[in-house]
């Protein structure tokens, strides 16, 4: 198996990415790539690698954790930053700067002991060389930008004196202040009301736009990716199943497991039957990483795995409009994919 | 053959098994709960659905019992509950039991998940050991765990086998109502449907009646029978 080049244009370009965790390989052999102002959605169930992944992107990946392969953040045209083995104060000069962090709590990602203002304000002047009054007229902008109203009066209030909703926004605008080049969520709005998660979710788009940075979306939420991503990477125990344009793999996805994703979400168009038509879902749960099956992780639970499945390890494997699958039986699998995974009994 | 004479049913065969009328919670000088009324039947899903702050939790705690309402009447079975003392309660208790959204948090993580099971017959003084393992390891095996699940504890559990061992937890009182405080909000699409099909495939076998607090509008058009919403303390809609 040849491993695909990084791609020069692209602003993100992950090859080979391995991760472990005392001696446990959590990720293995991910290779994906983000253009510049790309929303790139990473999906997966709990335990998929997903956060971890995202660690590694920023350089924090957790103490234990052994990162190989290789991530290249692109400086200038023609030029990059690796980001595997780079020392501390290397990765540390990158964040805030060219990547950033939307984090998934805002509660603990502020102090609570400082008001929100300058808590952004700090932020500025972490990169920039600007007066503290400067310094706090951007933090005052970018509140309000973020649609916090009299932003003036709330950059002075704490954390506390601000609403869930409200806090997200603040960590938002905290993390696009110095126009970084790559923003990392993950699971940004999973502590929210449905409501406030599309509202966050919209002013997390608009502020990428504007700052014109790409996004690396980390969610379990189909519908926040059907809604705001270009492309999706989907993963299973550490392993990519496929990546492709997200329209398309939402619609006809390739690997069984995404297929059986799909199947179980709730349709849109029934109702009121009280559950009563049985939803389909996935058998089985995902493997431990300490007892992996030889051949493809998905086979023990896959209604489409044949002998060769349980054998070898599928590669990822190109079909066409940037559309990558890890699958020997891609082919077979049906559209719409329900049937293959209703369940049998209860 | 003459016709065997049917009794005329009771009046209390006719009543809900809750109702829930002008329901009113306070907190200090704050109206959680607004007057709010509704009716459960037997084998049906009523889903509370509502923002964040709009007062289910409050209107859950207070059918409950663990708050008691301000103002207002709780009929569960035909029996007011809002007039009863804490004694006169106990019995009533077990027949309504809650399902929390944190799987993990639901379920002490020092206890087996056997013992969880378990408990509370024990508190309800009803264990016995010789019948008692066996009915765990009978709901174990209704929900979909393994009999090896029973040995291991919380934190060695997947979320979903979490929320599981919580329905096996509830179902051990032999209750008539379940509440389901957001029981699949915190789970992964395909875990969720497992769990929901698995509530599903309980009512229909126990006639159980869930009172369903959900604010995931595809969970809830899927899963209820009917839908109310709440707004800052009222009801918006039926």
């Amino acid at each position: 198996m040849t491993a695909t080049p990084p791609d020069t244009d692209a602003l993100l370009s992950v090859r080979g990415l391995g991760i472990s965790l005392h001696g446990l390989p959590v990720v293995r052999r991910l290779s994906f790539d983000v253009r510049a102002r790309e929303v790139l959605a990473v999906v997966g169930e709990s335990g998929a690698g997903k956060s971890l992944t995202a660690r590694a992107l920023l350089g924090t990946a957790p103490r234990g954790a052994r990162v190989t392969g290789s991530v290249r953040l692109r400086r200038a045209p023609g030029s990059y930053d690796e980001l595997v083995g780079a020392p501390a104060p290397v990765l540390a000069a990158l964040r805030g700067r060219r990547t950033a962090l939307v984090p998934q709590d805002a509660l603990s990602a502020l102090s609570p002991v400082h008001p929100v203002g300058d808590q952004l304000a700090a932020a500025v002047r972490s990169v920039a060389r600007v007066s503290r009054t400067e310094a706090r007229a951007r933090a005052v902008a970018a509140l309000d930008r973020v649609g916090i109203a009299d932003a003036a009066r709330k950059a002075r209030a704490y954390p506390h004196e601000y609403s869930g909703g409200m806090r997200q926004r603040a960590v938002i605008a905290m993390a696009t202040i110095n126009e970084p080049d790559l923003l990392i969520a993950d699971e940004p709005t999973t502590a929210l009301d449905p409501d406030l998660q599309e509202q966050v979710l919209r002013v997390l788009g608009e502020q990428r736009e504007a700052v014109g940075a790409a996004l690396v979306l980390v969610t379990h939420d189909l519908e926040a990716v059907r809604h705001h991503a270009d492309r999706m990477l989907v993963m299973y125990a550490g392993r990519q199943a496929e990546q492709g344009p997200a329209r398309r793999v939402l619609t006809r996805p390739a690997a069984p497991y995404t297929a059986g994703l799909l199947a179980s979400l709730p349709p849109v168009e029934t109702g009121g039957h009280g559950g009563r038509r049985r939803l389909p879902t996935i058998p089985g749960a995902p493997p431990a990483f300490d007892r992996l099956p030889p051949g493809c992780a998905f086979a023990p639970r896959c209604p489409l795995a044949d002998e060769r499945c349980r054998r070898e390890e599928p590669g990822p494997r190109a079909i066409g409009d940037g559309h990558e699958v890890s699958c020997h039986r891609w082919e077979d699998v049906p559209h719409p994919a329900t049937e293959l995974f209703l369940e049998r009994s209860v | 053959m003459s016709t065997p004479v049917i009794p005329p049913p009771r009046r209390a065969a006719d009543d809900p098994l809750l109702d829930v009328r002008d329901l009113v919670v306070r907190y200090g000088p704050v109206t959680a709960v607004d007057h709010v009324s509704f009716t459960l039947e037997a084998g049906e899903t009523l889903a509370l659905d509502g923002p964040s702050g709009c007062g289910k939790s409050s209107t859950v705690s207070a059918v409950l019992q663990l708050r008691r309402p301000d103002a207002g009447e709780v009929r569960f079975e035909g029996r007011e509950l809002t007039a009863l003392t804490e004694r006169e309660l106990r019995p009533l208790r077990p027949r309504m039991q809650p399902v929390f959204q944190d799987p993990y948090g639901s379920l002490s993580p020092r206890h087996r998940i056997r013992d969880a099971v378990a408990e509370p017959l024990r508190v309800q003084g009803r264990w016995d050991d010789a019948g008692g393992p066996a009915r765990v390891a009978e709901l174990l095996d209704r929900v979909g765990l393994e009999p090896a699940h029973g040995d291991r504890f919380p934190h060695e559990l997947s979320g979903g086998q979490c929320q599981r061992a919580g329905i096996a937890r509830a179902l051990v009182s032999e209750p008539r109502l379940l509440v389901l405080d957001e029981p699949v909000s915190a789970l992964d699409p395909s875990v969720r449907a497992g769990v929901l099909n698995l509530l599903a495939g309980l009512q229909e076998e126990l006639g159980l009646a869930y009172l369903f607090i959900c604010h995931d509008p595809a969970v809830v058009r899927h899963f209820a029978d009917r839908t109310i919403e709440m707004r800052d303390g009222r009801l918006v809609a039926g």
